[in-house]
């Protein structure tokens, strides 16, 4: 294997305690190739960067399935800043209203995946935006 | 930019971080970088940790890196798991027992995935291990992917060895031909709170008495612990520390730097004169070799020879 695997975090900020979805995902990423560092359930910002951080990763995949998206996603993307992690890619799965999805764009997240999208089109999308970022 | 090296020594965790990933990858820069870390290690005690999927390794860690915390030291927690031989790719959930962790900047942990290799431990963690030995972690604890009983890597790597055991995993026999027992210089019987446990205490405690041949200077002591509730940990950790100080006491330790070297100086030696080798051939030749074994016109062993030829 000479093309060294993507590192790629997921993790579930918040407190609902619905981990099914990010587990598929998480597989579905392993078997496309990725090594994904699974932290579990009921992570604080804080937490989610720091392993981002330790963990050198390439990108993070959020689930959050409660609602709070608007409050948990622009805290991680100014703890990212704040600790220079503003290179890692960031997506953002699970139910997020249509209504939604521009303003955590306008905030830098990289793609919102909801409910039914297929996994392999997931991993494809994450693939193809890192990727194209290395190509830069 | 500041050096990158120079921002690890001094503590930067996201220089950390990177300084591993370039290791870990055998980057193009790897090898100047270890050219510039090597002489720092030497100062870290490593910890090797292992035992069968499920007995509770990623707890116990985080229970061991908090007492070390309590006593002061600085933490390095290296946990490798699988890689798929299918995909490359690999699921790490070794934080998920270690969120506690979270937040204390004398912990680093870092998630490997073993990417090919066997033995449970992956073939860059020895680097990474001198990665945060140089960055100042006085104990580096390693947690190998759980496959079970032929995990003597660990043994090679670390100064000190636990091997963990719990109740209800087969029967006395399972103890008695597991060779990993031979590579504990602590023993752990983990869950000791389960039906079985105490059992599982006398039957090790009648394998570690029936070992045969002189009687080694070191026995390895039996420490039952919970990781759940961290009870016995205090005890685990005052054992590890009493093994490494019997190492510097002893010759022992030197004689195992010495070895554990040799065996990585091997291994590079190994990767290099294969690759400078087949440079040298040519693919079309290696090509050539290989197609005349598939159509069994010679042997293995007659076929490395006919490459060896000329060679020094």
């Amino acid at each position: 294997m000479s093309q060294k695997p993507y590192r790629i975090l997921i993790a579930k900020p918040g407190l609902d305690g619905h981990d099914r979805g990010a587990k598929v995902i998480a597989k579905a990423l392993r078997d496309g190739g990725f090594e994904v560092i699974y932290t579990g359930l009921r992570q604080t910002p804080e937490m989610i960067v720091e392993a981002a951080l330790q963990e050198d990763v390439q990108a993070i995949g959020l689930s959050i399935l409660s609602g709070a998206h608007m409050t948990l996603v622009p805290r991680i993307m100014n703890l990212l800043r704040q600790r220079g992690l503003d290179d890692v890619l960031v997506f953002v799965g699970g139910i997020i209203p249509e209504e939604d999805i521009p303003a955590l764009l306008e905030l830098g997240v990289r793609g919102v995946f909801g409910p039914g999208i297929p996994t392999d089109e997931v991993v494809a999308r994450i693939r193809g935006e890192l990727a194209a970022r290395e190509g830069r | 930019m500041n050096d990158l090296l120079e921002r690890a020594l001094a503590g930067e965790r996201r220089a950390i971080a990177r300084l591993i990933s370039i290791l870990e990858d055998d980057g193009p820069r790897a090898r100047e970088l270890m050219a510039r870390l090597y002489p720092r290690t030497g100062q870290a005690r490593v910890v090797g940790v292992t035992g069968a999927p499920g007995s509770g390794k990623s707890t116990l860690l985080l229970q061991m890196a908090r007492e070390y915390r309590r006593r002061d030291m600085t933490v390095g927690i290296v946990a490798v798991d699988p890689s798929s031989p299918f995909s490359g790719g690999a699921l790490l959930g070794d934080r998920i027992r270690m969120q506690a962790l979270s937040g204390d900047p004398g912990v680093f942990l870092r998630s490997m995935a073993s990417r090919g290799s066997l033995g449970g431990l992956a073939r860059a963690t020895s680097k990474v291990i001198w990665a945060l030995d140089a960055c100042g972690y006085r104990r580096v604890l390693v947690e190998t992917a759980g496959v079970g009983q032929t995990e003597y890597d660990v043994a090679r790597l670390a100064h000190t060895t636990v091997v963990l055991q719990v109740p209800g995993l087969g029967d006395d026999i399972q103890a008695l031909k597991a060779g990993i027992l031979e590579i504990a210089d602590v023993l752990v019987v983990n869950k000791a709170d389960l039906p079985g446990a105490e059992q599982l205490v006398a039957t090790l405690q009648a394998v570690l008495g029936l070992r045969s041949g002189p009687t080694p200077a070191w026995q390895p002591p039996l420490i039952k612990t919970v990781a759940t509730t961290g009870n016995g940990v205090p005890e685990l950790i005052d054992a590890v520390e009493h093994h490494m100080a019997y190492l510097s006491q002893s010759d022992r330790m030197q004689a195992q730097a010495r070895a554990r070297v040799a065996e990585e100086l091997e291994e590079i030696l190994r990767i290099e004169l294969l690759r400078r080798a087949r440079a040298r051939w040519g693919e079309e030749r290696y090509r050539q070799a290989v197609e005349r074994l598939v159509n069994r016109q010679v042997d293995p062993y007659t076929a490395a020879e006919e490459l060896l030829e000329g060679e020094g």
